[in-house]
């Protein structure tokens, strides 16, 4: 039975004891699971366990089986592209913080223009538009606005900025967007409310339903995630798998993806309260897929770029090129931004890197229809 | 001497094909070996998916890899309905991609199986507006019969959920819509081996459509060449008549209950 929306879903696990589980969890269990054909959700936190970490060869090789089975040799390229940086959040993790003193920007739609220009030289065909939280500097018909302009350079557009209500995520979809993507960052409430202390971020709820609200106003594909370090991490896995499982068994017309990004430094100073180490990423990443095998999966530039290398082969679907996180970084160059990034390849040099692997780089995926 | 017939051309909409094994595009390593693996399938029909043409790009653009002489099927994968299903078909043919369209319409991303009443409403229009349609279906005979009758050139069931590679699991309801309707049917995904295309092919399926299971296969240019012999083989096996199988019923050397028919009267 559906429950009416995700907050309530997610009370179902209020009594589960993360920790007692694992403890009970043993290699015969993980063994179980990796030879179901469909996991339970229960089986996907039996392979988020410590004790699965031992198997991780074979989930590396189940993993892969299941993206080649469901996506092919094939690999979607994407770039985000930052148009402001203006926040009224406090987020204690990251450098838009509105405290953070860094010289802020907002462009306007000529040099939104160059920068479309500049990326769709590249060859992508989707973008990500991305902005602080400020109704002031951003409102909603100011990322509308902006998505007007890159239609005329790109064949689809996709946001993740802050939470719209329905009625805006309804004139986004008019307005032609395909995508958006939104990070709860931390399912665990207590330490999502220490985490962001102030501004409109601060409603948790509010944040948790939008991926179901994009969902019910037709938006074609819903990303969500959670910054891995600010919580342990394998409670935040798990709620990130029961969040996506739920919209996608609620949503069946949606694409549903995910995005595993784990905290990076940034211009805030945060020091992560969990280390998410390389074993972890690729634990959760296969448990992902093991248990949503048509789930999309995207990897960030928070990565280095042997691991992304490596990670292309075991259950990704998605990858990010010639990223800068600075606003207007595309034509203006970069000068910081949300956070450091650890991969500063170009979408070329991607898309070779993915040839040497074996895959076919996507530079278009989707033609909108408006 | 005994002489088969050796014209057995499968015609759809007026259209002779060369061989009765279609091909799909979608999940290549590398779009540069798709023209040697099409042609190692001797496939006559080839499916792209529409949103991944990249036109006027100097990047990779999908149809530059579809050598000229086989048909170029686009399909409408990502439509989720069918006014949606249409656009793409409208799209595709001012992309000058042809008149051949592949209904593909899925509002169901946990198991792609597709929407048969979307895909009805999509083929009804697209039929009116002259486009050689064929329509992806679940396997139920009377969706087929309401495509049938809106002037379809083929149907399309799946054997099996897309990229499953599971084979022919849907058996009893395909040979429903080979018996019953009177159109090619060309068997649409699922099918994972050679032996699984011969057969289809042997039960009478018009072609067969196969993707995933040379895209991913170790060799995909020799696991093409496997299936094109595998639909050849299968065809000739159902020209030629397949012969009986016995079973209990008639392997049962005495005929206890008519047996008092043949007893002379005392």
């Amino acid at each position: 039975m559906t429950t009416a929306s995700f907050l309530e879903e997610k009370q179902k696990y209020t009594q589960l004891d993360f920790k007692s589980f694992f403890a009970g969890i043993t290699s015969t269990d993980v063994l179980r699971v990796l030879n179901t054909p469909h996991l339970t959700r229960m089986d996907f936190l039996t392979l988020l366990a410590p004790a699965a970490q031992k198997h991780l060869e074979a989930m590396a090789r189940r993993s892969r089986e299941e993206t080649i089975k469901n996506f092919g040799y094939t690999m979607q390229l994407f770039t985000p592209m930052y148009i402001a940086d203006y926040c009224d959040n406090l987020c204690v993790y990251c450098g838009f913080n509105h405290n953070n003193n860094i010289n802020r920007r907002c462009l306007n739609m000529e040099e939104i223009k160059k920068e479309a220009a500049a990326i769709s030289q590249t060859g992508l065909k989707n973008i990500l538009v991305l902005t602080g939280e400020s109704k002031k500097y951003s409102p909603v018909n100011y990322i509308l606005s902006a998505v007007k302009v890159l239609r005329e350079y790109f064949d689809s557009v996709s946001i993740e900025v802050y939470s719209f209500s329905l009625e805006d995520y309804i004139r986004a979809v008019k307005a032609g967007v395909d995508g958006m993507t939104m990070f709860q960052e931390c399912y665990n409430k207590d330490i999502y409310k220490t985490l962001h202390p102030g501004g409109p971020k601060a409603n948790y709820e509010y944040r948790l339903d939008a991926p179901e609200r994009a969902c019910k106003a037709g938006m074609r594909n819903v990303n969500v995630g959670a910054l891995l370090g600010l919580n342990e991490w394998r409670e935040e896995a798990f709620f990130t798998g029961v969040h996506a499982d739920y919209l996608q068994h609620k949503y069946k017309e949606v694409e549903i993806a995910i995005s595993t990004p784990r905290i990076r430094p940034c211009s805030a100073g945060y020091a992560p309260k969990s280390i998410v180490n390389d074993i972890d990423l690729v634990q959760y990443i296969t448990a992902l897929r093991i248990f949503m095998p048509r789930a999309g999966i995207t990897l960030s530039t928070r990565e280095k770029p042997d691991m992304r290398n490596h990670l292309v082969k075991i259950g990704i679907t998605k990858i990010s090129g010639g990223v800068t996180v600075a606003v207007g970084g595309h034509t203006k160059g970069d000068d910081g931004g949300q956070f450091e990034i650890s991969d500063q390849r170009s979408i070329g040099q991607m898309a070779q890197m993915l040839y040497n692997e074996g895959y076919q780089p996507v530079y278009k995926d989707w033609q909108t229809l408006i | 001497m005994i002489k088969s017939n050796t014209n057995d051309n499968l015609q759809i909409n007026g259209k002779i094909l060369k061989s009765r094994f279609f091909i799909g595009t979608g999940k290549f390593s590398n779009n540069r070996n798709m023209p040697d693996v099409i042609h190692a399938a001797n496939a006559s029909v080839v499916t792209v998916a529409l949103r991944r043409a990249n036109q006027g790009s100097h990047e990779e653009n999908i149809l530059d890899y579809i050598p000229d002489d086989v048909i170029l099927m686009p399909n409408t994968s990502g439509a989720r309905t069918a006014d949606e299903a249409i656009r793409i078909a409208h799209l595709s043919k001012a992309m000058g991609c042809g008149s051949w369209i592949k209904i593909e319409v899925i509002s169901d991303n946990r198991y792609l199986l597709p929407d048969n009443m979307e895909t009805l409403k999509a083929s009804e229009t697209l039929v009116k507006e002259g486009f050689t349609v064929l329509p992806y279906i679940s396997p139920d005979l009377m969706t087929a019969k309401r495509l049938c009758d809106t002037g379809v050139a083929a149907v399309m069931p799946f054997a099996a959920p897309i990229g499953s590679n599971r084979g022919l699991r849907t058996k009893e309801l395909v040979q429903i819509l080979i018996d019953e309707i009177d159109l090619p049917v060309v068997v649409d995904a699922g099918i994972g081996k050679p032996s699984e295309a011969a057969e289809c092919m042997e039960m009478g399926a018009a072609a067969v459509l196969v993707n995933t299971a040379v895209a991913t296969a170790k060799d995909p240019l020799k696991m093409a060449q496997a299936f094109s012999k595998a639909v050849d083989a299968g065809r000739t096996a159902y020209l030629a008549g397949i012969g009986r199988v016995l079973g209990t019923i008639s392997a049962s050397a005495s005929s206890p209950l008519t047996g008092f028919l043949h007893k002379e009267e005392a």
